[in-house]
């Protein structure tokens, strides 16, 4: 029992203290879930990819307000990467629930 | 406007959603109008999300076959089927195969409207290919008449960060079909997005619903019929009565009663009692709908 509470308290300890993927380098990355996009807003360099990964019980889209990016359908853990190469802000939101939003701010600094 | 509480028949406990017990069994919504015995003129059934795989029904395509099954068994064969939108869930080539195997089993013909799952990237061309319906508009909308009645079928899923959408090409199209009709002809209306604002938090309304409204407000007896939020909700304005229709696939929160719309995971014997189809019957005088849970 002292072993499981132990893997159990490392276990939070890990969710709690790992270093965002963003401060590691890695890609960045939007989250969804609860019919909503965490960040909302995301800002990223020129270049970079975003993951989103739909972690909702419900289907999603990533889909720009203006047309020139659409994930489609996303089921329930499915992932989705979408590569920015020009600087801007981008507005998207879910076909399916039009009430969720989100923006991708697209900096010409390399991250 | 009158505008009537479309909750009441519908209560909520905090394990799920459980429809009012009548007479006829649970999810029996009201009857619209009336109480005379006619046969049944058609049945809808809406939102069978085929491909949907979560925990609130691992079986979508048992259910949709369930509800097939119960409707093929009626002693009366209804004059058509209506589906009222998200045939599918994410509007795959697969799920439109699979949708239209268990659909292609009807006895009686079947007239299908798309929901935002059917059309997902704004493209139509799958549920066209698949559902157009007979002599429909190039758009995908039609109406036609029978037995006296006539009845409408508006596509409101051109969405584009607006659910629920007809457009003006579709509007002007309506003011054309409506022009020649007089006022004492029953009009029945399928969409698959409420026409009215019934919770535009979530999404559930028409953007330009109210324009279509004002067309058809001058009718004696209109009848509207959509799917979409899957649960029975009525409602009325002046002589326009409203009906959300039950999901063949899952039941959602009633407006507000959680943070956000979505499947709602019940027990397989409440699920069964949340889902299924409507029977809707015609007479000179009236419009009644009937809603008939799977068990």
């Amino acid at each position: 029992m002292d072993g499981m509470r132990e893997l159990f308290i490392a276990g939070l300890a890990t969710l709690f203290l790992a270093p965002s993927a963003e401060a590691l380098g890695a890609s960045p990355a939007v989250q969804i879930r609860g019919d909503a996009y965490a960040p909302r807003t995301l800002t990223i360099g020129v270049g970079q990819s975003v993951t989103f990964t739909n972690d909702d019980d419900d289907a999603h889209t990533v889909t720009a307000v203006d047309g020139t990016f659409d994930s489609k359908g996303l089921d329930t853990n499915d992932v989705w990467h979408h590569t920015f190469t020009r600087a801007g802000r981008y507005a998207y939101f879910c076909e399916l629930h039009p009430f969720m939003k989100g923006t991708i701010v697209v900096t010409e600094a390399t991250r | 406007m009158k505008r009537v509480s479309f909750l009441e028949h519908v209560a909520w406990t905090g394990a799920g959603i459980a429809y009012s017990v009548s007479a006829g069994g649970l999810l029996t919504g009201r009857a619209v109008a009336g109480d005379a015995t006619a046969a049944t003129e058609f049945v809808q059934i809406s939102d069978s999300h085929i491909g949907f795989h979560q925990a609130a029904n691992p079986d979508v395509a048992g259910t949709l076959r369930m509800a097939v099954d119960a409707i093929n068994a009626m002693p009366s064969q209804p004059s058509f089927v209506v589906h009222t939108g998200d045939i599918t869930h994410l509007s795959t080539p697969q799920q439109f195969d699979d949708a239209r195997a268990i659909l292609s089993q009807l006895r009686a013909p079947l007239i299908a409207l798309p929901g935002e799952h059917d059309v997902l990237g704004n493209d139509f061309a799958l549920y066209l290919s698949n559902f157009r319906m007979t002599g429909s508009a190039p758009g995908g909308w039609a109406s036609w008449e029978s037995k006296a009645v006539h009845y409408i079928a508006l596509l409101n899923v051109f969405s584009f960060e607006k659910m629920g959408l007809l457009g003006a090409e579709q509007l002007d199209w309506l003011r054309r079909d409506l022009a020649a009709l007089p006022a004492s002809r029953p009009v029945v209306v399928f969409t698959h997005v409420p026409l009215y604002a019934l919770f535009a938090q979530w999404g559930w309304t028409t953007e330009d619903g109210t324009k279509a409204l004002a067309m058809l407000q001058r009718f004696e007896r209109v009848t509207i019929l959509n799917g979409h939020i899957h649960q029975v909700v009525t409602h009325e304005e002046g002589n326009i009565r409203f009906a959300s229709a039950a999901a063949t696939a899952y039941p959602q929160p009633k407006p507000g009663a959680a943070p956000k719309p979505g499947p709602v995971t019940l027990p397989r014997d409440q699920l069964l009692h949340a889902i299924g189809y409507r029977t809707v019957e015609i007479d000179d005088r009236d419009v009644r709908t009937e809603d008939h849970p799977l068990a």
